[in-house]
């Protein structure tokens, strides 16, 4: 679907480096923890280099479909790099990291 | 959707149900699947489930006109389109006109990253609006194990398919799940089968080098079923159940009878020939005729008009043509005209559920008057004894629930096996059963022909000789020797001597005849002779008589004389000559 991301291009400066879909399904607890985490390891890791799309299929429910969802809540990492799919409430911060390939910060370790 | 049991108002509600449009299931689970609920197809790799699934949806769109959603785990809607189409279903049309909606489902385990708890609503949402978008009726999921490949997680996964099942039967929907078999269990997750409501097991099975599919439906909340194993097949038209027997032992009968097309043979049914609708069994060793018999039967019905099917397992047609021709059995002009239909395949082409699904078709689209089977032994080749008697006795019924008359051919050999099989098997199902042999006698065979039974007419006890002439069969008048019935070239020797011995006692009628006529002219001669000689002493004493009576008239009148010329004293010279 997306076209593989030209590595000399890179970063194009009119688009964030991270481009994050999370597809939620209303205000389950799941989604709702999954929006928070996002949120909180985008800030923290992400800062200034991301765009985040929160999509609630139960509003689009024909984009299901199409991003072949089973598994709620997804993320979807557009950009960089391969496309990866991260289905869980993102609350394992590592997995989600790696998943995203992003170097953890010093202070955190 | 209700009102598909209509018999079902007046007593207490039955199960509702949706039927499948498959041939034969709908009779085995007496109306179809249940309706709004979930039944689970497992079998191993290669028995058709994925084929059933979406036979049950088209079947649904085309003849109930339910839409359907289809959800494939483990094909593209591509694939599956290609992989359907050689059985007529074009996929790509209905989902055009909106009446099906295929989703394939990409799970790609290196794909997923698990990061925290989950539900498998992504997959509720799609499906409930694949559903609601074209008012689907009838869900199929294709292998819903396929998820246990892409999610890590079983407990979640478990308790997820566990509120898919609620959730489709909540919408009302008639769902399809088709699952792998695992070892042991029906299906690899031993979930998928305890929370659908019908089970259907289908297996693939190879015995023998032959391979047989088997349907079982292994449980069905709410309804009685057909609980044997049954035999399906995956033909040009989809699927097709076989259940193994559907004789109630109440169908029609009737009264008509239908020639052998050999007159002396029907003189020997008491009422002239076979009744319509029966079973005829012809047994006989190898070369007594019996495909001529067949032919005959065959020929006959045609010529009466009316629409013959013959199933021959050992020539073609071209070369049972040309054989019958060579006895004066002309089948060429019936099958120019439509009514004979041959239909010659080798028994080892296909396995026995095939050919019996060949001869089911064949029988309704051709709708015939009277079908050959020829030889019904041949099919032993294909399957195990068993086997074999359950496909006649499925195909003796059928055609007797059809009213069509049959005629079927065996083969017995001397040989243990075999001969039990027909008598055994196929004899006790069948009304009339000829049997032809070889009368081996001095140096020679000949054919006999006998009844064994024909039930509901009397018949005749005679073994009767026939030959195959170059005009068909003939059956020839018994001849009783010394010994009894005596065929062949006892029968010409026996009939030789009776000859000579009619020709004897005619000439020795002919030479009594003779002599008593001889006498009788010898007779005739000596009553000639007598006659004549009585004849001659008759003259002779006439002549005597005659004289006597001139002489004494003379004397008379000579005395007179005397008197008148001489007085009477004078004594009469005369007198002396008188007294001599």
């Amino acid at each position: 679907m997306e076209p593989f991301p030209d590595p000399l291009a890179f970063p194009e400066p009119a688009e964030p480096e991270y481009s994050l879909h999370l597809y939620i399904t209303g205000a389950t607890p799941n989604s709702t923890r999954a929006v928070r985490n996002i949120k909180e390891i985008c800030e923290l890791h992400l800062k200034g280099r991301y765009e985040l799309v929160i999509v609630d299929i139960y509003q689009q429910p024909e984009l299901a479909q199409q991003e072949d969802l089973i598994g709620v809540p997804t993320l979807i990492k557009r950009r960089p790099g391969l496309v990866r799919r991260l289905v869980g409430d993102l609350s394992d911060h590592d997995r989600v990291l790696k998943a995203l390939g992003i170097m953890r910060l010093p202070d955190d370790l | 959707m209700q009102a598909q049991n209509p018999a079902a108002a007046s007593a207490l509600p039955k199960l509702p149900k949706s039927p499948t449009g498959i041939e034969g299931l709908d009779e085995i689970t007496e109306g179809g699947l249940p309706l709004g609920r979930p039944t689970l197809i497992c079998g191993s790799a290669g028995c058709g489930k994925t084929l059933m699934g979406i036979e049950f949806l088209v079947r649904g769109i085309q003849e109930f006109n339910e839409p359907g959603v289809l959800m494939a785990f483990e094909e593209t809607v591509p694939e599956l389109a290609a992989n359907v189409a050689s059985l007529g279903f074009d996929l790509k049309n209905l989902q055009a006109q909106k009446l099906l909606r295929v989703d394939h489902v990409h799970v790609d385990r290196s794909e997923i990253e698990e990061t925290g708890e989950y539900d498998l609503d992504g997959l509720f949402i799609r499906l409930g609006y694949a559903i609601d978008s074209i008012g689907a009726k009838r869900v199929v999921l294709d292998t819903i194990e396929a998820l246990f490949s892409g999610f890590p997680n079983q407990a979640v996964l478990r308790s997820e398919i566990r509120r898919l099942f609620r959730w489709l039967k909540d919408r009302g929907v008639t769902t399809v799940i088709t699952a792998e078999r695992g070892d042991g269990s029906l299906t690899r997750q031993g979930l998928e089968e305890y929370v659908s409501d019908c089970v259907i097991l289908l297996d693939n099975r190879v015995i023998d080098q032959i391979t047989t599919r088997r349907l079982r439906i292994v449980k069905y909340r709410g309804s009685t079923h057909g609980t044997n194993e049954y035999p399906y097949l995956i033909t040009e038209d989809g699927i097709s159940v076989l259940p193994v027997t559907s004789l109630r032992l109440e169908h029609e009968v009737s009264d008509q009878i239908d020639s052998s097309g050999i007159p002396a043979l029907d003189e020997m049914f008491g009422r002239r020939g076979f009744y319509h609708g029966s079973s005829v069994l012809i047994t006989g060793t190898a070369g007594t005729a019996k495909t001529t018999l067949g032919a005959s039967f065959a020929r006959k019905i045609c010529q009466e008009g009316k629409r013959c099917l013959m199933f021959v397992f050992e020539e073609s047609p071209q070369q049972l043509i040309r054989n019958m021709r060579s006895v004066g059995i002309d089948l060429a002009p019936f099958i120019e005209n439509g009514l004979l239909h041959i239909e010659a395949s080798r028994p080892t082409l296909n396995g026995l559920e095939r050919h019996l699904v060949t001869i089911h078709r064949l029988v309704k689209e051709l709708d015939p008057y009277a079908v050959v089977i020829d030889p019904i032994t041949n099919l032993i080749s294909v399957g195990n004894m068993a086997e074999v008697r359950s496909m006649l006795t499925r195909l003796i019924d059928f055609l007797k629930v059809s009213n069509i008359t049959a005629v079927f051919t065996a083969l017995v050999n001397t040989g243990v096996g075999r001969a039990e099989m027909t008598e055994e098997g196929v004899s006790s199902l069948v009304d009339t059963w000829v049997s032809v042999r070889d009368l081996e006698g001095v140096g020679e065979r000949n054919r006999g022909l006998s009844i064994l039974k024909s039930r509901g007419m009397a018949h005749s006890n005679q073994v009767r000789e026939f030959i195959v002439t170059d005009h068909g069969i003939e059956l020839l008048d018994v001849v009783i020797g010394p010994t009894g019935i005596v065929t062949g070239a006892s029968r010409l020797t026996q009939q030789l001597a009776e000859h000579a011995q009619d020709l004897a006692a005619h000439q020795e009628a002919e030479r009594r005849d003779r002599e008593l006529e001889r006498r009788r002219r010898v007779l005739e001669a000596n009553i000639a002779n007598l006659r004549t000689e009585f004849e001659s002493v008759e003259e002779e004493l006439r002549q005597i008589t005659t004289h006597e009576q001139t002489r004494h008239q003379t004397l008379q009148s000579g005395k007179q004389r005397i008197a008148a010329a001489n007085p009477p004293i004078q004594n009469p010279p005369a007198a002396n000559p008188s007294g001599e």
